[in-house]
């Protein structure tokens, strides 16, 4: 390839969409007022008694993440479809694959990022156990990127179709329980006072495969997508 | 042998052959239903433990064991279509995706009527069970995204992916969930030394999968020849065909 190498395509890809979402202020802060706001709901609706939420805090919070990423996955390809962006990365000489791991990256810094910061402050809201705050931040910390790179190959299949939200959950979220279990299951161990190595190696597990082989899926679905 | 491969992988040959196999296929899956269901039914006697109730075992297993079969050959019949644009491969993807989720369904039903007796409750959160739901939501998938594209090609290609994908998580899925919680029964079937099963309910059982197998086949070949009819509509062949009859 001549001119600039690939690496130089995805670090001027990463900052162009962390530069669009920074002007983007509103629509920045949505995933994670969705994730306070259901967070909220859950001692309204069920109840305040601080025993009860500390026992499903992890699952409640878990399952808020995974809502709040899934909102916001829609516009991983959305806009770049619409103007014809997509088209002419795909065109471009520079692996796909390498693309579409910067345009996830970019996803997860401006969604799962913003989630990761307000997890310490909810943890207190729900009455997490002190000992199980950092095991539930830290499963959050490896388990939202697989989120968002799972959550590629749901929009790259549906970018094309004009009404894609509801079928992208009926895609992606199946596919999110291994996550979840395992997630939501360590923080649980921790509040019981056992050890939570082995479900934090199964999450580091998932994310190097979904870091391999996501990408690999992403673009192949927007090749189909696209033509 | 590989012309008749080739000339197979073709819609019109396709159209000819299966139209022949048909017939043959119903009838033995027709026999083979009855003997399994008169040996289980009738032959086999009743568990010792579990009394007359366990006979649904000759529905529950055969279709839990097709639930995955089907969705590994989507998922490969798929791949073929999405490498080598085989049309027929793509037809045969499509056409299993609602079959694997009524096997499913029909596993998860006749799953949760057996729990009712033996567990007490219809329904338990246990691993095969959630497993097995989660997979039916993967089929909903591959049927949702087949349904909301227009263009079959593309729908099919993009079916083909989501399927790969679930593949390589349904492993993933299964033993996370079975490590999650476990109430199931351990395999009776598969052991490698003596199975835990008697020889007068393991025969009545494997003739009921066999049966089941064959009738995947057909109904396969079924929805896939109606599905050849109508995306190749307007080819010279199907028009003749419309015309001659």
């Amino acid at each position: 390839m001549n001119g600039p190498g690939a690496g130089y395509a995805f670090v001027r890809l990463l900052e162009r969409d962390l530069v669009l979402a920074v002007r983007n202020r509103g629509e920045l802060a949505n995933p994670l007022l969705f994730y306070v706001i259901v967070a909220t709901l859950f001692p309204l609706g069920v109840t305040s008694d601080p025993k009860t939420l500390a026992t499903m805090a992890a699952g409640v919070l878990w399952i808020a993440a995974l809502l709040a990423t899934l909102l916001s996955l829609d516009n991983l390809f959305r806009s770049d479809f619409d103007d014809g962006t997509l088209e002419l990365m795909m065109l471009s000489p520079c692996p796909t694959t390498l693309l579409v791991l910067a345009k996830v990256l970019a996803h997860w810094l401006v969604t799962g990022l913003p989630l990761l910061v307000a997890t310490p402050l909810l943890a207190v809201l729900m009455a997490v156990p002190e000992a199980a705050r950092w095991t539930l931040w830290l499963t959050l910390l490896l388990g939202t990127p697989v989120l968002s790179l799972v959550g590629g190959i749901g929009v790259a299949l549906t970018v094309g179709l004009r009404r894609g939200g509801a079928l992208l959950s009926l895609l992606v979220l199946p596919l999110y329980v291994p996550v979840l279990i395992f997630g939501a299951n360590a923080v649980g161990a921790t509040a019981a006072g056992l050890p939570v190595t082995g479900q934090l190696l199964m999450l580091c597990a998932f994310l190097v495969l979904a870091l391999s082989l996501a990408p690999v899926a992403t673009a192949a679905a927007l090749r189909i997508s696209i033509d | 042998m590989w012309t008749f491969l080739h000339k197979l992988g073709s819609p019109r040959h396709f159209y000819r052959i299966s139209g022949g196999m048909l017939p043959w296929l119903a009838w033995t899956t027709a026999l083979l239903m009855a003997a399994g269901l008169y040996g289980g039914l009738v032959l086999a006697p009743p568990d010792y433990q579990q009394g007359e109730s366990y006979r649904i075992i000759f529905i529950h297993v055969p279709s839990a064991w097709m639930s995955l079969f089907v969705y590994v050959i989507m998922a490969a019949a798929g791949a073929v279509g999405l490498v080598w644009r085989i049309k027929l491969a793509d037809v045969m993807a499509a056409a299993s995706a609602p079959l694997g989720a009524s096997f499913t369904f029909l596993a998860l039903v006749t799953g949760s009527l057996w729990g009712k007796p033996m567990w007490g409750t219809y329904w338990v959160w246990d691993a095969r069970l959630t497993s097995e739901l989660v997979l039916l939501f993967l089929y909903f998938g591959v049927m949702g995204l087949h349904a909301a594209i227009e263009d079959k090609r593309t729908a099919s290609r993009a079916a083909a992916v989501l399927a790969l994908v679930g593949v390589v998580n349904i492993p993933i899925i299964h033993y996370s969930v079975e490590w999650w919680s476990t109430l199931h029964q351990g395999p009776t079937v598969t052991k490698f030394d003596a199975p835990s099963i008697h020889l007068s309910m393991l025969v009545p059982l494997l003739l009921m999968a066999l049966a089941f197998k064959l009738y995947y086949v057909t109904v396969l070949l079924m929805r896939a020849r109606s599905e050849v009819l109508e995306r190749e509509r307007s080819s010279a062949w199907v028009r003749e065909l419309a015309r001659g009859t």
